[in-house]
């Protein structure tokens, strides 16, 4: 079996976020790969963990500047096979359409060496949480989709997973190969342990280009993007605000805060 | 003659969730308002209810259970939407994977989170708060067609001046064949009251609770709240996952929102930082959770809150 784990460079959100000329600005020193990335890891690990020593190999891939590879070497140090970046000056500013076009061309090249069964994504990017994203790229990759999934199991050429949606939980099954996003219920992300921290330091990242994986610059980037942000500007902070120290009439002084803006 | 502007509706069964009426209004301002009806067939209360908030037609795509497949709905709702030029929806995890196959489909450019949206020179524009509502963000969408998905509470729901009678029509069309096959579904019983991501009034508690939620739905009764909680609590098995407000459960924009025992880590604040007004209760004075309350007050829950909830019950009781 042959997994691709899509993996997205993101400011760290402990760090102070912001934006640069209209896109989100990343730099290598406040960025890592997103979060909920690392339970797509997980899930890949485990499938492979689970199946003989050398019949499953997983791919780690990203789209972004330079910076990004901090994303595929987290990746390596957790324990995947292989690492891919893709890396384009035509990349720069696209929508989550372009960004699927670009990922889907990536996979398709990697599939050049031997069929991709499963393409494992997170359920969302923390920087701009659109969550679109594992959508479009089925539909670039034509496959079927199994999103936000609580659980997996991969048996007998199928996946079948386990939603939990606010109104019902959902067993779906799909034939591969196929696309599955996973949420933070369904696994607990591994640590890197040393021994892999220093193997990944000589592991090789593939850097393509879009030339390499075959995609029209002129259909991604901002020129093709179907939406540019005006406007950014950062909320004024909160103001007039008040901390009390409860000594006795704590529950009291709230109950007449709220009492008092019309909110009881 | 101003634009169309769709609206999918959010009903479990025949009830029509608040947010639906919510972006009806906001459709109102933009141009014409036509409701989208996925599933069995509305009831003509609800076709009425939809005609209240301003809905020209009620457009009904009969597809069933099937509208539970984001494909399948995402093509329904382009076959009821061709002459739209905006289509707004509510932001769901579900709905966003519809606007992402809907814009594959059509072309469409899509802001999904987004806080409100309005015509601008032949173009729509969204705007949004993001990185847990630090940034306040304008985008416009270039493309032709539009695809807006809302928070719930971002706009206050109103009824239409001069709301008539919606028409019924009917929406026919060839539906995708799924790879994806449906095993199972199993309803996820409702709690009473008002589900927490339409909630305009919020009390969540986190681990300051030590697993007892019996004071905070006190509170959140005499408020008439849904309750929330923290990933903490909800992580310990303490409350039910479904009342995890955070940045990958439920983001919540309430008017009020009352964190209890929650020291406010940064997935928490990312799903609930554009609340209203916000008050905190924590026994840390230097939990982060007070860098963004209104009002906040250090000191033992414990104390705190029936101290409140007397007050607050003394004070609707006059």
């Amino acid at each position: 079996m042959r997994i691709v784990v899509t993996v997205k460079f993101v400011p760290d959100l402990q760090s102070t976020r912001s934006f640069t000329e209209g896109t989100v600005t990343r730099t290598a020193d406040d960025g890592t790969m997103n979060e909920l990335d690392e339970n797509a890891v997980e899930a890949a690990l485990l499938l492979r963990e689970a199946l003989p020593e050398g019949e499953c190999e997983v791919f780690a891939l990203t789209v972004g500047g330079a910076d990004a590879v901090a994303a595929v070497r987290k990746a390596l140090q957790l324990g995947v096979d292989h690492a891919v970046h893709v890396s384009d000056e035509g990349i720069a500013g696209s929508d989550v359409f372009g960004t699927s076009r670009v990922l889907a061309g990536a996979v398709r090249k990697i599939a050049e060496t031997g069929a991709v069964d499963l393409v494992l994504t997170g359920m969302a990017a923390l920087d701009g949480l659109t969550s679109m994203l594992p959508t479009a790229l089925a539909d670039e990759l034509d496959i079927a989709q199994l999103t936000l999934a609580s659980s997996l199991e991969v048996a007998d050429g199928a996946a079948t997973i386990v939603r939990h949606l606010p109104d019902a939980h959902e067993t779906l099954t799909a034939k591969l190969p196929a696309l599955v996003s996973v949420t933070d219920e369904a696994n607990k992300p591994r640590y890197p342990n040393f021994k892999l921290i220093m193997a990944a330091r000589s592991k090789p990242v593939a850097t393509w280009t879009l030339a390499d994986i075959g995609i029209d610059p002129a259909s991604v980037g901002a020129i093709a993007s179907r939406t540019t942000v005006v406007d950014a500007s950062p909320r004024p902070p909160r103001e007039n605000r008040v901390v009390v120290t409860d000594t006795g009439d704590g529950g009291t002084q709230l109950a007449a805060f709220l009492i008092e803006r019309g909110l009881a | 003659m101003t634009a169309t502007v769709a609206v999918l509706v959010e009903h479990r069964g025949d009830e029509i969730a608040q947010p639906t009426l919510e972006a009806l209004t906001l459709a109102r301002t933009i141009g014409t308002p036509v409701a989208v009806w996925l599933g069995a067939d509305p009831t003509d209360e609800a076709v009425a209810e939809l005609g209240v908030y301003g809905a020209e037609e009620v457009r009904v795509f009969a597809i069933g259970d099937r509208a539970r497949h984001a494909k399948t709905a995402a093509a329904a709702l382009a076959a009821a939407t061709g002459d739209a030029k905006l289509v707004l929806m509510v932001s769901t995890f579900v709905n966003k994977e519809i606007a992402a196959h809907l814009a594959l489909a059509t072309g469409a450019g899509v802001v999904v989170d987004a806080a409100g949206a309005e015509l601008v020179d032949g173009r729509i524009e969204a705007h949004q708060n993001v990185f847990a509502a630090t940034w306040n963000v304008r985008t416009r969408i270039n493309a032709d067609r539009a695809i807006v998905a809302v928070r719930p509470n971002t706009t206050q729901a109103a009824v239409a001046d001069n709301a008539g009678a919606a028409e019924v029509v009917g929406i026919l069309a060839a539906l995708p064949e799924l790879r994806e096959t449906m095993v199972s579904v199993t309803p996820v019983e409702r709690e009473e009251g008002v589900p927490l991501s339409e909630a305009s009034v919020v009390v969540a508690g986190g681990r300051g609770t030590s697993g007892d939620y019996t004071l905070v739905r006190e509170l959140a009764d005499v408020l008439g709240a849904a309750v929330g909680a923290s990933r903490d609590a909800t992580d310990e098995g303490w409350i039910g996952h479904e009342h995890m407000v955070g940045q990958t459960g439920v983001t919540v924009t309430p008017a009020l929102y009352v964190a209890c025992g929650i020291s406010g880590a940064v997935h928490h604040r990312g799903g609930m930082q554009a609340s209203g007004t916000v008050v905190a209760v924590n026994i840390d004075p230097d939990a982060p959770i007070f860098e963004i309350a209104d009002f906040g007050v250090v000191g033992d829950l414990n104390d705190v809150l029936p101290q409140a909830i007397a007050a607050l019950a003394a004070h609707r009781a006059q």
